[in-house]
């Protein structure tokens, strides 16, 4: 079984991050990700809001630079999903074994310290209909499948930032784009909100929510409920683009871990767990807002407080 | 090496191939195309011989790509002697693309 003096779970900007870090003290470090490096922000199509790019940079050049940073310095990715992280008992510990053990479908790894950082995931919507399409005109991904939907009326559903980006997005492609919201006002900040009204092709239905998906192999439509009047209407559109928020990636470490209610790990200033050791860094961490720049902050501070521990644990 | 399909040479390459193909269904746009690119490369070279694995750019062949309704990519469709064995929408785990591969290859 291979050991490891830090394990990386997650190749987004944190877990990147944390791996630049830990790998450039001279800590050995691996890095497990399941789909490959980059995480959610490599789906922008522009990030605005990180220092340094006054112009704006597209999410994949930006996590490509992280990436090729942390491994410069000695960090090793590897492809795999972490499915069981269980722990060592004192005795066993005594006995000389590392603390950890991670286990993917494939292997099983040692480590003194683990960082999480594993993400989210979009949200569903729970509608019927949903499941059905996914691949077949519901999407959560715009810049993927944006441009597949082109002269073809489009839905997108939240009122967020990334609901506003991404129905932005898909003006330049769809003949209409149309937002449904369940409030009476966006929740996204003034300058999307004032781009978003500005757009002519972009167009709102408000306090409504998607009940159902229509299609049997294809969108074809959605019905739409005004939550006011109680009102049903049904939309034509080929494509249903689902923004409504993010699901923590934690389910694999739930009973060892401290989360909150929606499943979102508690740390402390120092990115450390209820279990000393484990540390979580970046969207998975319950926060108050989840971006590339807290999440790269957050990678370092999860580096340096892991290097830490297993500096101690090796008596130095 | 990964083949590089087209309209033009699609039913050659895929549906008349004597080993089972995996196409790979990608855009520039499309940033998940792009990351599990290199994961792709890995598996052409290490199924060389058993499995082929073919690329298809959806912008620049619209016929295929009307004709197999690819509607979000990446898509990943895996054929066998013409008929489509497994189809998968959106980046996945690499793990279980190879795992659904080599179940197929053994069967």
């Amino acid at each position: 079984m291979s050991e490891y003096d830090v394990i990386i779970i997650g190749g987004g900007p944190a877990g990147l991050t944390a791996g630049l870090y830990t790998a450039r003290s001279g800590l050995k470090t691996l890095l497990l990700e399941k789909v490959a490096p980059g995480g959610q922000a490599a789906l922008a199509w522009r990030i605005e809001n990180y220092p340094g790019f006054p112009e704006g940079i597209d999410g994949p050049e930006l996590t490509k630079r992280i990436e090729r940073q942390a491994e410069k310095y000695g960090l090793e990715i590897k492809s795999g999903e972490a499915v069981k992280v269980s722990l060592f008992s004192e005795d066993e510990r005594s006995k000389g074994n590392l603390e950890k053990v991670i286990r993917t479908e494939e292997e099983e790894y040692k480590t003194v310290a683990l960082i999480v950082a594993t993400g989210t995931r979009p949200k569903k919507l729970g509608v019927p209909g949903e499941e059905r399409l996914v691949g077949r005109g519901v999407s959560y991904c715009a810049t993927c499948d944006g441009p597949l939907f082109k002269s073809e009326k489009v839905v997108v559903v939240g009122g967020g930032d990334t609901a506003i980006e991404e129905a932005l997005f898909l003006c330049r492609f769809a003949e209409k784009t149309t937002l449904i919201h369940r409030r009476e006002e966006l929740r996204a900040t003034k300058i999307m909100q004032d781009r978003a009204v500005c757009n002519p092709k972009l167009e709102f239905i408000w306090k409504s929510a998607v009940t159902e998906i229509l299609g049997e192999t294809e969108v074809e439509g959605v019905k739409v409920r005004n939550l006011e009047t109680g009102k049903d209407l049904t939309l034509e559109a080929k494509g249903v683009f689902v923004y409504i928020g993010t699901v923590p990636n934690s389910e694999f470490l739930k009973g060892i871990l401290e989360m909150d209610e929606k499943g979102f790990i508690i740390t402390d200033e120092n990115m450390e767990t209820s279990v000393s050791g484990i540390y979580a860094c970046g969207d998975v961490r319950e926060k108050l807002l989840r971006q590339v720049v807290t999440a790269c902050g957050e990678g370092a501070t999860a580096g340096v407080a892991a290097g830490k521990y297993v500096q101690k644990w090796k008596g130095g | 090496m990964e083949v590089l399909l087209n309209d033009g040479n699609f039913e050659q390459e895929v549906l008349n191939s004597k080993v089972p193909v995996l196409v790979d269904f990608w855009a520039e746009w499309c940033s998940p195309c792009l990351m599990v690119a290199p994961a792709i490369e890995e598996i052409s070279r290490k199924y060389a011989g058993r499995l082929k694995v073919g690329k298809l750019n959806v912008e620049e062949n619209p016929r295929i790509t009307a004709k197999y309704r690819i509607l979000s990519i990446p898509t990943f469709i895996i054929f066998k002697k013409g008929k489509v064995l497994d189809e998968t929408a959106g980046a996945m785990s690499m793990a279980a693309l190879e795992a659904r591969i080599v179940e197929i290859l053994n069967e």
